[in-house]
């Protein structure tokens, strides 16, 4: 018996065989998953096709109403707003921002001096590793009129969180997360062949030459899946722009998953809620294909 | 140095050769990042400079020094309570998470399970789901079990919805591990789980000490599902407690709000350096998704 174990590890005696302490070490997680993660994945592409509210009659006698909530939210010019700022947001601060920024970080901190390496790196690491809540205090008070950011533009009754509060949100969502694009890239740049750099050095190729011709091509792995992971994290940013905003001024930076939370906590609309919350996974759906797609053609 | 392994180191460094003979390009580079870091240290220096300033406002300023807002909030019930919320909830969570994922990724990574690959690749998903979806379905399933207000049933939904990537983060460590001496444990006669608390566990601690740390600090920042699932004010913990001072403009004091925020922040900023030691393999992620 021990020795099937062992053997397992190989794929000969293997294949045939299920172990069921595996099993049994599995369950507890398994359990878990069921009750609290696939339950509730598959119990909310239910709800979405209901009218359950948080109170009154609806939130006992809720029943099953096909495609209302789909017609509803082509309606919905909340909800079509909704999704132009997502992508708005995903698509400025994550997709063009954190990678356009990690890389150019990763890259300049390669060649830059240690000393300003450590600390440099380390700061833009440490605004990553704050919590969320603690971003958002931060740069509330950076944009409030009288704080730092009005000072340093010479406008000090300005409050930027009203004037153009996507931007500001935008930015701060950049600020945070861009330090994992640049740990991906600089972990990406690390394990480039040397041979080929040597070779296009060698051959007068100038810096910039090299990174346009050479290495981003090789990169090019790399930088397809920070895309799919900065747009899968991104796309369910809730924290940061709930604290800063609440979605407001108005529905100015109101994205699907603060509509998603305002619809079923504030207006009590729980299915219509989760129809939205459907839509919000079917957009990552999308994009996840779109990265995949593009990461199997050749560079 | 020869010129061939001059050119070697080099090559290695991409272009730190030339930029030593092009002083102005490491002039440029160096300055430039100064700035960028400027970018990244002012707003975070207000949170430091209005902790121990006497009269501390929105904007950046040299201090007045005073340890008084540290006495202050120390001496606050409501913000050592939503300490301790926090730690509970934390606590919980990281616990239930790593040894539920260290107990499946074993298997995962060393057992014939059918549907593996297509298992692993549902975790994969699963830890993309936002959980503002899944925070209505669960919602409704407190509800109904009675389990609102309480923060380990918070803790459970907080496990649940980190134990995917949990999962796939140790299965990828336990990977890592040579299969030799479990082989060797396994003829000598070991079972299956004496391989795994004498010889796997010691072996993927540095494994654990990622996925444990990884989880404590998400669930430490965790705000939505906290803000849903609880209510009452003593089971509040630090984020939320965060944004009520926050929404209570005017009622609280800048210098309160900004030692709450520093004291909240540093035990995961410290957690985070220590994690860093076994952390510099995660991020090559290169074709991670082909």
């Amino acid at each position: 018996m021990s020795l099937a174990v062992a053997a397992g590890l190989g794929p000969r005696l293997d294949r045939e065989r299920f172990q069921w302490s595996s099993l049994l070490m599995l369950s507890p997680a398994l359990a878990l998953l069921g009750v609290l993660f696939v339950f509730p994945v598959l119990y909310a592409g239910y709800l979405g096709f209901t009218n359950l509210a948080l109170v009154g009659s609806r939130s006992r006698d809720y029943e099953f109403t096909g495609l209302d909530n789909i017609t509803r939210m082509l309606g919905d010019y909340v909800f079509i707003k909704s999704s132009w700022l997502t992508i708005i947001f995903v698509v400025g601060s994550a997709i063009v921002g954190q990678t356009v920024l990690g890389m150019a970080l990763a890259i300049l901190l390669r060649n830059a001096l240690v000393s300003v390496r450590v600390v440099i790196g380390s700061i833009v690491i440490v605004a990553w590793v704050l919590p969320e809540i603690t971003v958002a205090l931060v740069w509330y008070a950076f944009s409030q009129a009288g704080g730092t950011l009005s000072i340093l533009l010479r406008q000090t009754d300005t409050n930027f969180l009203v004037t153009v509060p996507m931007l500001i949100v935008s930015l701060a969502n950049l600020w945070r997360n861009v330090a994992f694009s640049m740990l991906v890239f600089s972990a990406g740049l690390r394990n480039l062949p040397t041979e080929v750099l040597e070779a296009a050095e060698v051959e007068g190729a100038s810096a910039w030459r090299r990174y346009r011709l050479v290495v981003l091509p090789l990169l090019k792995p790399t930088i397809v899946t920070n895309l799919l992971l900065v747009t899968i994290l991104n796309l369910s940013e809730f924290t940061l722009i709930y604290a800063m905003t609440q979605g407001g001024p108005g529905i100015e930076t109101m994205t699907l998953p603060l509509y998603v939370y305002q619809e079923a906590f504030v207006f009590h609309q729980l299915g219509y809620g989760t129809a939205i919350s459907l839509v919000l996974v079917l957009i990552g759906a999308v994009f996840s294909l779109l990265f995949v797609r593009a990461s199997r053609s050749q560079v | 140095m020869s010129a061939v392994q001059a050119r070697r180191v080099a090559a290695e460094n991409l272009i730190v050769v030339p930029y030593r003979r092009v002083s102005v390009a490491a002039l440029a580079t160096n300055t430039l990042l100064i700035l960028l870091g400027c970018f990244f240290l002012l707003p975070m220096l207000w949170m430091v400079f209005a902790s121990v300033d006497s009269n501390p406002d929105w904007a950046i300023k040299l201090p007045t020094l005073t340890l008084a807002n540290f006495a202050d909030v120390l001496s606050r019930a409501d913000a050592l309570t939503s300490f301790r919320s926090s730690l509970i909830l934390a606590g919980t969570t990281t616990v239930l998470t790593t040894v539920l994922a260290l107990l499946a990724a074993y298997p995962l990574s060393r057992m014939h399970i059918p549907f593996k690959r297509s298992f692993m690749l549902a975790i994969l998903f699963a830890s993309g789901l936002p959980v503002s979806m899944l925070i209505i379905p669960v919602y409704q399933m407190y509800v109904s079990f009675g389990w609102l207000d309480s923060l380990y049933a918070t803790a459970l939904f907080l496990s649940a919805s980190s134990l995917p990537f949990a999962i796939w983060l140790m299965k990828n460590f336990i990977d890592a591990v040579p299969v030799e001496l479990e082989q060797a444990a396994a003829i000598d006669g070991a079972s299956t789980f004496r391989i795994l608390r004498e010889l796997v566990l010691p072996l993927t601690v540095p494994g654990i000490a990622v996925t444990g740390i990884y989880t404590f600090i998400n669930a430490w920042g965790a705000f939505i599902i906290p803000f849903v699932l609880t209510y009452s004010p003593d089971n509040q913990p630090g984020p939320v407690e965060i944004y009520n001072f926050m929404g209570s403009h005017g009622l609280f004091k800048f210098g309160d709000l900004a030692v709450f925020s520093l004291l909240f922040s540093l035990p995961v900023i410290v957690l985070y350096l220590f994690m860093s030691r076994y952390f510099s393999g995660a991020f090559n992620f290169g074709g991670a998704v082909k």
